[in-house]
């Protein structure tokens, strides 16, 4: 599951962080430090830190949406 | 051919061919889709990789927190589309409305957005760029080579500039307990982005840090062993760094040399276009169906004299190729216009930097907000009596705030008291940025061309 959080928008409320430990984490004060190739077992809490986020920051595509071959480099999933 | 008189057949069963296959050349090809574009859509990409985020490769990546083939950037629907990546294009026949490709193929359009970017400037001395050890700091390829020489034995780290990327990666190394040198040819870190005032607290942030920071100085050259491994760095003062891994980070550079003897308005400070992303040609005459978008281009930006700037921004390149395939799709008459506030973010040493507009552009600061001793503040930057950018350290809950005040010119310094305002705040200081003639690592914001206020012919009625 592949994500990006706009870190224009963030502003490190932490809620992903509580939410999702093991893929947001605070680093410092107010900046966050996210995994961007959360593994599938996160799907649920990442979910979840993404409808949570009050500045609806955190981007995460749709696995069922699946690219195509062409776009896909080897061992890129 | 489809003009603006054809628009519907376009949308329909148009030719769009997208140049540069990152995070501008995703977000467009999603919107085009999402507006409801349903015709050919092909995105073009010199690198093998289906576009991934850039920033956590100095942030993340260099932590060992995240693998720099896991970047990749998430969609937000299947864009449909038939993606050439890993061929550059090499040249551009407008009037044919081509696309060459570098393996001799050539791609079709109807409109074109051409989103190529910036690349990292290599170390000048080509034979000392060559060493091993020597990396810059771009590409996903970049990270991986860079992340996986740290994880060996590492005896000391030097980096070359510390603009935002120098500083980001020297605050992994030192996070990870690497020892680094820092050269900086300006007098402080971040100095170009943000003038002297903060580059003295980004300079303080180094220090305790435990970086070996050498500011005012240059390197001028690396010398390697026997092996062709870097070995030691030479400075400006004399002195000499015995190092094993060299990180240049001194800016970047436009991919715009593949247009070159196309006609289209392209050169070293990027591609000119009007509001709508729409690009000029060389005579400096609006064009219909290029646009372009992300850290090549540069447009004129109202909140800012209409100069043009170019940004190296990641909400920029969203944001612009956004409207670009808005535009490319649209009447004349339903085009929206790219007036994004300039933003930008940075964490190093555990210290979250956030920007809105143009700091560069400020003669004054004002900490109206925090304190610099505390590195948790927001500060203002002037520019003629109005503000022009402010900058937190710490404070980003505040920034919007800030923007509504560039967005609205609101006077500098303002007149009200804010919370929290403490010594550093009782009056505004010059910003201390550095002359335009000395050269330092470059802002993130590049002013250029010419300000409608800036006129150049004046018309002298004859006499009765």
């Amino acid at each position: 599951m592949r994500l990006v959080v706009d870190l224009n928008r963030c502003q490190g409320y932490a809620q992903c962080a509580f939410l999702a430990p093991d893929v947001f984490t605070m680093h410092g004060d107010e900046a966050l430090l996210y995994d961007p190739h959360a593994e599938p077992a996160q799907r649920e809490h990442v979910a979840r830190a993404a409808a949570a986020c009050p500045v609806q920051a955190i981007l995460v595509d749709d696995l069922d949406g699946a690219p195509g071959p062409a776009e896909e480099a080897p061992g890129d999933r | 051919m489809i003009g603006d008189g054809s628009i519907d057949r376009l949308r329909r069963e148009g030719r769009i061919v997208i140049v540069g296959a990152s995070l501008a050349g995703l977000r467009a090809a999603e919107t085009l889709r999402e507006k409801g574009f349903t015709g050919s859509l092909t995105v073009i990409g010199d690198e093998p990789h289906p576009p991934y985020d850039r920033p956590p490769l100095s942030k993340q990546v260099l932590l060992g927190k995240a693998a720099p083939e896991h970047t990749t950037l998430p969609r937000r629907l299947d864009v449909d589309a038939h993606w050439r990546l890993g061929h550059a294009a090499t040249g551009l026949d407008m009037a044919a409305r081509r696309v060459r490709l570098a393996d001799g193929d050539e791609v079709e359009y109807d409109r074109l957005l051409i989103a190529t970017g910036v690349r990292a400037r290599p170390w000048p001395v080509e034979a000392e760029a060559g060493l091993d050890g020597v990396f810059v700091l771009r590409t996903r390829d970049d990270a991986t080579r860079l992340h996986r020489r740290l994880t060996e034995e590492t005896r000391r780290v030097l980096v070359i500039g510390a603009g935002f990327t120098g500083s980001e990666i020297a605050s992994a190394c030192r996070e990870r307990d690497l020892p680094v040198t820092v050269a900086e040819r300006g007098s402080s870190p971040l100095v170009g982005a943000l003038g002297g005032v903060i580059g003295e607290v980004a300079r303080q942030m180094h220090l305790d840090a435990g970086v070996d920071l050498r500011c005012g100085v240059m390197v001028t050259a690396l010398e390697g062993d026997t092996a062709g491994r870097v070995r030691s760095a030479v400075l400006s003062d004399g002195g000499t760094i015995d190092t094993d891994v060299v990180v240049v980070s001194l800016g970047a550079t436009r991919n715009t040399e593949w247009l070159a003897g196309s006609g289209l308005g392209a050169g070293p400070r990027g591609i000119a276009c009007d509001a709508g992303c729409r690009a000029f040609d060389v005579r400096g005459i609006v064009t219909d169906d290029v646009f372009v978008a992300g850290d090549v281009a540069r447009a004129p930006h109202p909140l800012f004299g209409y100069q043009f700037l170019s940004l190296e921004h990641w909400g920029n390149a969203v944001a612009q190729a956004e409207i670009a395939a808005h535009n490319m799709i649209s009447h004349a008459t339903d085009r929206i216009p790219h007036l994004w506030v300039p933003a930008f973010w940075s964490s190093q040493f555990g210290v979250n930097i956030k920007s809105v507009g143009v700091p560069a552009l400020g003669e004054e600061i004002l900490v109206t907000q925090g304190s610099l001793a505390d590195r948790r503040f927001t500060a203002v930057y002037g520019h003629q009596g109005r503000v022009i950018g402010a900058v937190t350290f710490d404070h980003g809950r505040w920034l919007p705030f800030y923007q509504e005040l560039i967005e609205r010119t609101a006077p500098f310094p303002p007149p009200f008291p804010t919370l929290d305002r403490r010594a550093d705040g009782r009056g505004p200081v010059p910003a201390e940025f550095p002359d335009p003639s000395v050269p330092t690592h470059g802002p993130t914001v590049t002013v250029s061309g010419y300000s409608p206020a800036d006129r150049r012919i004046t018309f002298t009625p004859g006499r009765a």
